[in-house]
């Protein structure tokens, strides 16, 4: 069994990469795609590097990562006590277990044309609906995460003398943490789609908007660069809660559920 | 009919580099049953995989028939110890049976023929529409016999199959053993750590020496046949042998307290 | 209290709280007298003579045809491209990279481009659409699922010489496919949410233009019985699969069981 990588496999993935982005270029030049249709890949790319340069591109990516940020935290102080509170009592658990799988998989699209004639096209919005869907996911992994707790490790608390609040403190939220983990990484990818898709679909400021603008005024690179600009960015926010969470899951046995 | 010649099986490379397996010398004959014995971690299922061709030899060469071993060969059929992670939990008995026998160049009725066959031999014919984690342990383990025997091979390996089985069902299961070698003419190799068991059911046996493994003895079986879980095992020759081979292994277990040794026996053998 | 008057409690607790909800926003909206928020009374009248049955062709059907091609689309190609991948190191290698990328894009951003490239915002483009989003929950199950095979099967087929196609058909999938199911039912509840964007953003029929006019002339009361059909019908397609992987993953959880602890 040889260690370490050949040469080639170490660079596999940039060969690839190169290799995709050479092919898109060549899609677009030679008009298989028109050039109208699908910008080539230089031109995109050279655009993107322009708008990089400009205050109001970042102005407009904070102000969507502000909309995710604000969506998440909202969604994670409500869905952390809550899950806790529904994971530990097995009473309300059984009493909420039915609203729960009604809420849950309503699509947050759907509420938009709610928030339109409710709370409006700003940012209370884009955090409301960003915030909806990414409670769902927190507030799952966070009951499964009090109810998978070992009832041994509760039991050897107990025995100890150990009250029920000190008990929930000590033995039950550090067993949890490795889901609230897995939870917070699949609800920021949530919470991004939304807050993208606020400022798409309403016109809030932010990545999303810039976006229509782009649209409407038919420039096809700027639309181009700007996917390409949120692909990274869902990339970056991917990169760290997948981090976080294996932070956490370092010293836990590998508890999670389904790839999301 | 089996060669094994002067095999060496080495993991990692540099300052990592582990010796399994140093030289090990070893001719199975046709008909017989091998047993192959020796202290934990020597290596005895990294011997088992390359004589199977699931793994390369560093050194040496396994040749089945004359014919050299760098695949699976056809005519071999390997029994394993986890038989319940060998066996397909989402399809029947029958179907499990049947799987290595759909590439064979058979009639669909010969085959199921085969599987029947098999299945009656080890004695499972009511179970052949079961999933076969509805069975028990020793269960599993002769579904995974009969699938070895419906492949109709000329030689089966078999690694440790009864480790995990509880002492009465393994008596059972070695009856079995040799009933089939009877009645199907098969050749065993056959590796084992529990002494008894390679002493009851071995033709010879051949004990391994600690890693880096080679043959230390090869010992010839002579108890009458049909052998019988009480009545042999209340020979004198039984005794005899069992304690030979006991001692053989006993010397080649490390010191208690040898540190070093115990460290460069889990190194190799991290199954163990 | 004793155990079965404790079970009893939470019987009750499961059907009262529920009900004791619904009648909670039904005197809330009754006595708000809010148009933006009817009683759930009225909803429920709207919601049966819009979508049972007067509407159902013209609206729900052709949602439903995007949901379950783009779905289909999206499962297969999954499925397809993830046992390459799965089974080999070297091209997961090379594929890292775009799999990573693609799969944090958020949907919404391709939707402009989606348009573009259809050249059009008839059912082509939408299901290209959610079939293209509903690849990853699949691709990456179908690469996980292959990855966790137990090594002691793949030695045992190995053994028996069994040929690369017997391998994948009989072994490889069967073995992933509790995983896979796990990705398609992901998929499935993406392909609902693409559904409503994809249609909200453009489109001439579907659930999600409903919504769309509806909000956008004011009628609020079809407005909501839009919302509620949204709803019920990820929660009913969600049970419905529930209801197949049930039986078709059987094997599965008797398997489970049985394993020793």
């Amino acid at each position: 069994m040889r260690r370490g990588l050949s040469v080639v496999d170490a660079l596999l993935p940039v060969l690839s990469v190169v290799a995709a982005l050479a092919l898109w270029e060549l899609i677009s030049r030679t008009g298989i795609i028109s050039e109208r249709d699908l910008p080539p890949m230089t031109t995109c790319v050279s655009t993107l590097w322009h708008l990089v340069q400009t205050g109001a591109f970042w102005h407009q990516l904070l102000l969507t990562v502000r909309g995710w940020a604000l969506g998440l935290g909202v969604a994670t102080v409500l869905a952390v006590p809550i899950g806790i509170v529904l994971g530990s009592s097995d009473l309300a658990g059984r009493a909420f277990r039915v609203p729960i799988e009604f809420l849950r998989p309503i699509p947050s699209a759907a509420l938009i044309p709610l928030l339109f004639l409710t709370l409006g096209t700003n940012i209370k919005s884009e955090v409301f609906l960003a915030a909806f869907g990414a409670f769902w996911p927190l507030l799952v992994q966070t009951m499964y995460g009090v109810r998978d707790v070992d009832p041994v490790a509760l039991d050897t608390a107990r025995s100890f003398g150990l009250g029920p609040v000190e008990r929930l403190y000590r033995v039950t939220l550090p067993s949890t943490v490795p889901y609230i983990a897995t939870g917070l990484r699949i609800s920021s990818t949530v919470a991004l789609i939304l807050a993208f898709t606020a400022e798409l679909f309403m016109g809030i400021p932010g990545l999303g908007q810039a976006m229509n603008v782009a649209n409407a005024f038919g420039l096809e690179n700027e639309l181009y660069a700007l996917a390409l600009a949120t692909g990274f960015l869902g990339v970056a926010i991917h990169l760290v809660s997948t981090a976080v969470e294996r932070r956490a899951l370092r010293w836990h046995p590998s508890q999670r559920q389904a790839v999301s | 009919m089996l060669e094994i010649s002067h095999v060496g099986k080495t993991y990692g490379s540099g300052a990592r580099e582990t010796r399994a397996l140093a030289d090990i010398d070893l001719t199975v004959v046709e008909r017989e049953l091998l047993c192959v014995v020796g202290p934990s971690g020597c290596g005895k299922t990294t011997l088992l995989k390359c004589v199977g061709g699931l793994l390369r030899p560093t050194t040496g060469e396994v040749r089945l028939h004359g014919r050299r071993v760098t695949e699976p060969p056809e005519e071999m059929a390997l029994v394993f110890q986890d038989y319940s992670r060998s066996l397909m939990p989402w399809t029947s008995v029958r179907n499990n049976v049947l799987l290595p026998l759909r590439h064979k160049k058979l009639a669909r009725s010969e085959r199921a023929r085969l599987v029947e066959d098999a299945l009656e031999a080890v004695g499972l014919t009511r179970f052949i529409d079961h999933y076969p984690w509805q069975l028990s342990g020793g269960m599993q383990q002769r579904v995974a016999i009969a699938r070895a025997l419906a492949y109709q091979p000329s030689i089966l390996l078999m690694d440790e199959p009864f480790a995990s089985v509880d002492a009465q069902t393994r008596g059972d299961l070695e009856d079995l053993v040799l009933n089939v070698r009877e009645q199907y003419g098969v050749t065993i190799l056959f590796v084992t750590h529990d002494i008894d068991e390679s002493v009851y059911l071995a033709d010879r046996i051949a004990v391994l020496t600690h890693s880096p493994t080679e043959v230390k003895e090869l010992i010839a079986v002579d108890l009458p046949s049909p052998r019988d879980q009480i009545a042999t095992k209340e020979l004198a020759e039984f005794a005899r042998l069992r304690g030979h081979v006991y001692r053989l292994i006993k010397r080649e277990r490390p010191a208690a307290g040898d540190l070093a040794a115990e460290q460069a026996l889990a190194a190799v053998h991290p199954e163990t | 209290m004793s155990a079965r008057a404790w079970r009893l409690t939470k019987v009750g607790a499961e059907i009262a709280v529920p009900i004791a909800i619904l009648l909670a926003w039904q005197a809330w909206t009754a006595s708000a007298h809010q148009a933006r928020f009817p009683r759930p009374t009225t909803i429920l009248v709207e919601f049966q003579k819009l979508w049972l049955f007067s509407e159902f062709g013209q609206h729900v059907v052709p949602s439903l045809e995007r949901i379950g091609a783009g779905f289909v689309l999206g499962a297969v190609i999954g499925v397809a491209l993830g046992i390459p991948l799965g089974l080999s190191a070297r091209a997961r290698r090379a594929a890292t990279p775009h799999i990573e990328y693609w799969r944090a894009m958020p949907p919404p951003a391709l939707l402009p481009i989606s348009i573009i490239l259809a050249h059009s915002i008839a059912d082509r483009q939408k299901i290209s659409f959610i079939a293209f989003v509903c690849i990853f929950p699949v691709l990456l199950n179908t690469i996980d699922g292959i990855r966790g095979i137990d090594p002691t099967l793949i030695d045992t087929a190995r053994s028996y010489g069994v040929p690369q196609r017997e391998h994948i058909r009989r072994i490889v999938l069967p073995a992933a496919f509790p995983q896979i199911m796990a990705g398609l039912r992901n998929s499935l509840a993406l392909a609902v949410i693409m559904m409503v964007l994809t249609e909200y953003f453009s489109s001439t029929n579907g659930v999600g233009y409903v919504l769309l006019i509806s909000k956008n002339t004011f009628q609020l009361v079809p407005m909501w019985a839009s919302i509620v059909l949204i709803g019920v019908l990820g929660y009913v397609l969600n049970l419905g699969f529930l209801l197949v992987e049930r039986r078709v993953l059987a094997w599965h959880r008797g398997w489970r069981a049985a394993l020793p602890e």
